[in-house]
């Protein structure tokens, strides 16, 4: 303890003279009300927000439910489970059972075929490919992104279905015992065509999104497995794929989504099936789904009822995709409570 | 099971920068060595470089010899992954696999190397788990995750997860840096006991720490910010901390700087 110590100069601080209090009370600490209005505002947008979003989602619900209603109540067949779709004349006879398989299964395909390629490509991209080149090859399948659907069903309908044609007629004529892949039409216009270019399609944003997942894996995960001595598959496996499974997963129903409801691409591409013929599981069958069999006739809307039908036809689109959503946000949340 | 370190003429780049300059030392099998010195001094650089981990940054490369029981780590035709299941390591903050279960993290290292046989594996995570000083914490929950541990649970669980292979060498970058006292004493503890079987070198920030668990001390410096580190001088930890011969370690050691 030197004799420059600071403790004299605290003592001697209440001798100087104190500045004049503001207020009678306390010794000049204000503890008024600072204004919020700031707070207010933001919560109050933020809030209006939440509640638009929730109120868009709930007009959009109700409004094609009051519409498809009166179609729905006349309606002769299962709306669930009939094939038929006459909406013209005195007698409504329509249901979504084709509808519905077309779209699942060319939506089920496309996914098949492009989430292990998105997973790929995201993981060479981040894990194996020097940066200097990941960035400029991550541009180009961002670019895939941004064309027009219409561009790809021009394309899948010119280049790809003559194309996989020879690829469709082989698969048929090995497999065909089995119904999924029984010949049913010339196969360059079928649902295996459609669900190759929607693969095409949903494979961009499927990328984008797992390639950002797999960057931020944790470097101490990966440095975890390095140190156990992992190759860099098995560093893919243990540290990699783990961490990025919930965002995979969502990013795979972000595709599906799109899938679901992809309209021109699909119209361009598949084939109608002839009124009345029979039910086919096959790939290499042509078939409508909800937004091309929509897509097809919405310039034909001239009477409610017809109008309705189609609407009905909407809804059940608008529900699968919501379940979809749904069932994606149970297995990623499961996946991230596991852990 | 543990092994001689030689290190002779080591040089450590990344890239264009030199971090660590010509580092020669000697770890006997079964002893603690720790590396203590400023932030930058190379340190942690050097000690992953023991098991080829500083290789996961591009443009690190190595200039000289470490050898492991006259084997040079460096040799052509070493692969690294090989080298990482013989130098095992544990690193500043815990990080368990979070997707695996407290079994499955400790078996994780095992299952790499192939190891399938349940009982083999059921032997190999008991014996690590009790090693770490973890089996009675945990025996009754080796199903649950193993990030639902505490800090210094998660940090013996690594350690017990780095030792289930077997290695010939256990590298620690500063283990505790992220525990709490109680967590800390408990994992000195476990390094007093790891040395019996394994080689450890071990990096710490903390002066005390370095004299309570190692056997050999290295310190390190470095003349100024972006000039490489070099070793100042290494020898018996009682050495070191009460008659070291260079004037830069006593003023590190007696809190004069850094």
């Amino acid at each position: 303890m030197s004799t420059r110590s600071p403790v004299p100069q605290v003592t001697s601080h209440p001798a100087r003279p104190r500045p004049a209090a503001p207020q009678p009370t306390g010794h000049g600490v204000q503890l008024a009300e600072i204004s919020q209005a700031g707070d207010r505002t933001f919560r109050f947008l933020a809030g209006g927000s939440g509640v638009l979003i929730i109120a868009l989602v709930a007009f959009v619900g109700i409004f094609l439910l009051a519409l498809a209603l009166p179609s729905l109540l006349q309606d002769r067949d299962n709306f669930l489970f009939s094939r038929s779709w006459t909406v013209v004349g005195d007698e409504l006879r329509f249901g979504i059972a084709g509808l519905l398989w077309t779209t699942v299964l060319s939506s089920v395909v496309a996914m098949i075929i492009a989430v292990p390629v998105a997973i790929g490509v995201a993981l060479f991209l981040t894990q194996y490919l020097p940066r200097r080149f990941s960035g400029p090859l991550s541009f180009v399948i961002d670019l895939l992104a941004a064309v027009p659907s219409i561009i790809f069903g021009l394309w899948g309908l010119t280049v790809l279905g003559p194309f996989l044609r020879p690829v469709g007629l082989w698969v048929s004529g090995h497999l065909g015992f089995i119904p999924l892949f029984r010949a049913e039409i010339d196969p360059s216009s079928s649902v295996f065509v459609a669900s190759v270019v929607l693969a095409i399609m949903i494979l961009p944003i499927i990328t984008a999104i797992s390639r950002d997942v797999f960057t931020q894996t944790p470097r101490d995960q990966i440095e975890a497995a390095l140190a156990l001595g992992a190759t860099r598959w098995e560093v893919i496996r243990s540290a990699v794929l783990p961490y990025g499974r919930s965002g995979v997963v969502s990013a795979s129903m972000l595709g599906l989504g799109r899938a679901l409801g992809e309209t021109v691409a699909v119209l361009i591409i598949l084939s109608q099936a002839a009124p009345g013929s029979a039910f086919t599981p096959s790939i290499f069958a042509g078939g409508e789904t909800f937004a091309s069999k929509i897509a097809n006739n919405a310039s034909e809307f001239d009477t409610p009822s017809k109008t309705g039908a189609f609407i009905a036809a909407g809804l059940v689109l608008f529900v699968v995709t919501f379940v979809v959503n749904a069932l994606a946000r149970i297995v990623a949340t499961r996946g991230t409570a596991r852990s | 099971m543990a092994k001689r370190i030689d290190v002779s003429n080591v040089d450590i780049y990344y890239g264009a920068f030199h971090a660590v300059q010509d580092v020669s030392m000697t770890v006997e099998p079964r002893t603690v060595t720790a590396f203590i010195g400023p932030s930058g001094c190379g340190k942690s650089t050097l000690l992953r470089t023991l098991n080829r981990m500083h290789e996961v940054i591009p443009g690190a490369h190595v200039k000289g010899r470490v050898q492991l029981d006259g084997t040079d780590l460096y040799g052509a035709g070493v692969d690294p992954v090989a080298v990482r299941r013989v130098v095992g390591m544990v690193f500043q903050r815990p990080n368990p696999f979070p997707s695996m279960s407290i079994y499955d993290n400790v078996a994780a290292g095992l299952r790499l190397n192939g190891v399938k046989n349940k009982g083999v594996l059921n032997e190999a995570v008991e014996r690590s788990l009790v090693a770490a000083n973890l089996w009675n914490e945990v025996k009754d929950r080796l199903g649950k995750a193993g990030i639902g541990l505490s800090g210094g649970q998660q940090q013996r669980l690594c350690i017990a997860r780095a030792i289930a292979v077997e290695p010939q060498v256990l590298l620690m970058d500063e283990p505790c840096s992220a525990l709490d006292p109680i967590s800390t004493l408990a994992i000195e503890d476990l390094i007093g006991e790891l040395k019996e079987q394994f080689t450890v070198v071990i990096v710490t920030h903390n002066m005390q720490q370095a004299a309570r668990v190692s056997d050999q001390t290295a310190f390190f410096n470095l003349a100024a910010q972006g000039k490489p580190g070099k070793l100042i001088e290494i020898g018996s930890t009682e050495t070191i901390f009460s008659n070291p011969t260079q004037k830069a370690t006593e003023d590190y050691i007696t809190g004069r700087f850094g």
